[in-house]
């Protein structure tokens, strides 16, 4: 390679003094080119066969009637196709109450964990004895292994030896079964109000394991905002409430706009937090759960993939609203 | 408020001001906060550690009563029960640590170094769509695992690759190397490029720039971006879930604290395998807290 590029090199320099620079700049360039691509084809490569592949493959997978059972000896290229898959899985009753679900829970676990992550910037953003190790502890629940935070908040919420019910039964509240209860009717002044019970469990546990997370980013934004503004504000009498939102908040407009769309997608794709805390019982089954039921529990692959396109399909709008944002946010 | 306005009004005749009082409440507020914050996160973790010393009988009878005896805490007996192999009737957890760390190690080794590669020339080289690859980096960031999951376990059964810790690592692999990409782009970017060329004229090759220049420069950046992979695969659970669950002798320790959870293993146990997962990702994340809260915050890192 190093060699090619040094023999264009000599050859435009012989051919004509004045041509040489654009010449050897021409072969410099391309010389680089060579590099760059030998130096990404690593990632591509393995990018490309295990995401860009498969995703494809899924969509192919979609139209086909495939049986967990039949895998070893399907034929794949069969061109046996039709929108059975798509039909069986959007047939059900259950399908709109898995959609509305996970719409709920998607809206509300993003939303409450920025707003928990901003409560918490807001709070350690001045600097006190202490708040490195405070500001390190609120990370716990965004690094710990999914497995054990879900288990442990399983043990904390259970009726008859978690910690939550026994306090909940010293100040006279019957035991609640947070985890497995689907509704509960409150009564309110004679007003009926039904309450999700498990669903607000699973996204107060989707709050608490992601708040630290937008906490980083709205930390690092309001220790890089510049301190004369909100001084200036303050000088002209504004109380600090006034500050934060007519001063703090416009400013923070992007930071949160970006961090809405992530979480709201990261979100939507989430599985293991819902599939280990209740398995998607007592009204919390969402997509994800839905397709790992398709399937593990009724090995029907196809169904599975035709649910996965589904999801992919809502994530590329969200996705597609997402650029057009981020791109219009950069151009400004 | 009126209880205070009606406290301080009579003996100086002077109302609080708005801001006066915003400035009292939220400065109250703020320690509120920070204690609440601080139990929240603090107390899943001390009560886990604490339950898995906790004889189970103890814990049935008063569950409030969760704080181990100094002699529950010096037995071990939860943690024996665990680590003890198979075969002498514990539940193996020294297998799924060694896989674990096979996987994770190997995991971090292979992304560090090929994201590298690829980080360095999206972030300085010209070449032809580099654009496209800087964008298609971050959709197949955002792109949801679980639809590329349905036909891995297919490609994976197939190939049999589905009993093999490779496949894991592959996967593993494949999964973080757009956000290790991203990260060291976003660092590499910021070295300025003089140093680089002040290296070229000396005579240094690209990769010699590359291994001379950038890569000390840019050690903490790299630092971060290992640890983090490190720790999404130490964590992962879904794939491992569905490449691993027939074979036994192959599992992490997700798997193998999952398999924990049935009514034939008493809870206390439970928690102590959760301790043993947690325990080095603590560890980790305390030694190298400062990378990894500053390269989070410039990759945007996923969960």
């Amino acid at each position: 390679m190093a060699d090619q590029g040094r023999s264009s090199i000599t050859t435009s320099t012989d051919t004509r003094k004045s041509i040489a620079p654009s010449g050897s700049r021409l072969s410099l360039q391309r010389r680089e080119a060579r590099l760059a691509w030998l130096l990404v084809a690593p990632a591509i490569l393995i990018v490309m066969g295990l995401v860009v592949i498969p995703v494809l493959w899924n969509l192919a997978m979609s139209f086909q009637r495939i049986r967990l059972i039949e895998l070893q000896s399907f034929n794949f290229l069969s061109t046996d196709v039709s929108l059975e898959n798509f039909r069986r899985v959007t047939g059900l009753s259950r399908f709109w109450e898995v959609a509305r679900t996970t719409v709920a829970y998607t809206f509300f676990g993003t939303v409450l964990s920025i707003g928990m992550g901003m409560w918490a910037a807001l709070v350690v953003k001045k600097a006190f004895i202490g708040r490195s190790a405070v500001r390190g502890l609120m990370l716990f629940p965004y690094v710990a292994p999914v497995i054990a935070v879900t288990f442990v908040w399983k043990i904390m919420l259970n009726p008859s030896f978690g910690v939550t019910n026994h306090w909940l039964e010293a100040l006279g509240v019957q035991p609640i079964d947070f985890l497995g209860r689907r509704d509960f009717v409150l009564s309110i002044f004679g007003w009926e109000v039904t309450a999700p019970v498990a669903l607000a469990a699973v996204i107060a546990f989707e709050a608490w394991r992601y708040f630290p997370f937008a906490f980083l980013f709205i930390l690092a934004r309001l220790q890089a905002l510049p301190a004369e503004l909100d001084e200036a504000a303050k000088v002209d009498g504004a109380t600090l409430s006034q500050r934060f939102f007519y001063v703090t908040l416009p400013q923070m407009r992007g930071v949160l706009s970006v961090l809405f769309l992530l979480r709201f997608i990261w979100t939507f794709n989430k599985f293991d937090d819902v599939q280990l805390l209740t398995g998607g019982a007592a009204g919390t089954e969402v997509i994800t759960v839905s397709i790992v039921d398709w399937l593990q529990g009724r090995s029907d692959v196809g169904s599975a993939a035709a649910l996965g396109v589904i999801l992919a399909l809502i994530l590329v709008v969200l996705l597609f609203v997402y650029f057009k944002w981020f791109f219009e946010e950069e151009t400004e | 408020m009126t209880a205070i306005q009606s406290t301080v009004n009579p003996p100086t005749k002077r109302r609080m001001t708005r801001a006066e009082f915003e400035d009292k409440f939220f400065g109250a507020l703020k320690w509120i906060s920070i204690a609440f914050f601080l139990i929240i996160t603090a107390f899943p973790l001390f009560y886990m550690i604490a339950l898995s010393f906790k004889p189970l009988s103890e814990l049935l009878r008063d569950p409030g009563d969760f704080l181990p005896s100094w002699r529950d805490i010096t037995g071990m007996t939860t943690y024996r029960e665990v680590l003890r192999p198979r075969s002498q009737g514990g539940q193996g957890f020294g297998i799924y640590i060694r896989n674990s760390f096979t996987v994770a190690m190997t995991a971090t080794i292979l992304t560090t170094v090929i994201a590298i590669f690829g980080a360095y020339a999206t972030a300085r080289l010209k070449f032809a769509g580099r654009k496209a690859m800087t964008w298609g980096i971050l959709v197949v960031y955002l792109f949801p695992g679980i639809v590329i999951a349905i036909p891995l376990f297919v490609v994976f059964t197939r190939l049999s690759l589905r009993d093999s810790l490779w496949g894991l690592v592959i996967v593993y692999v494949a999964q973080t190397i757009p956000v290790a990409l991203y990260m060291l782009r976003s660092y590499f970017i910021t070295i300025p490029v003089e140093l680089e060329e002040a290296g070229l004229i000396d005579g240094l090759g690209r990769m010699g720039v590359v291994r001379r220049v950038t890569l000390p420069l840019s050690a903490p950046a790299i630092a971060a971006v290992a640890l983090f992979v490190f720790m999404i695969a130490w964590n992962e659970f879904l794939f491992a879930l569905l490449f691993l669950s027939a074979e036994p002798e192959l599992w992490t320790l997700s798997l193998g604290v999952n398999q924990l959870d049935t009514t034939e293993v008493p809870k206390t146990v439970l928690m102590a395998g959760s301790v043993i997962i947690t325990v080095p990702v603590i560890i980790l994340f305390f030694a190298a807290e400062r990378f990894l809260t500053e390269g989070l915050t410039a990759g945007g890192v996923k969960g």
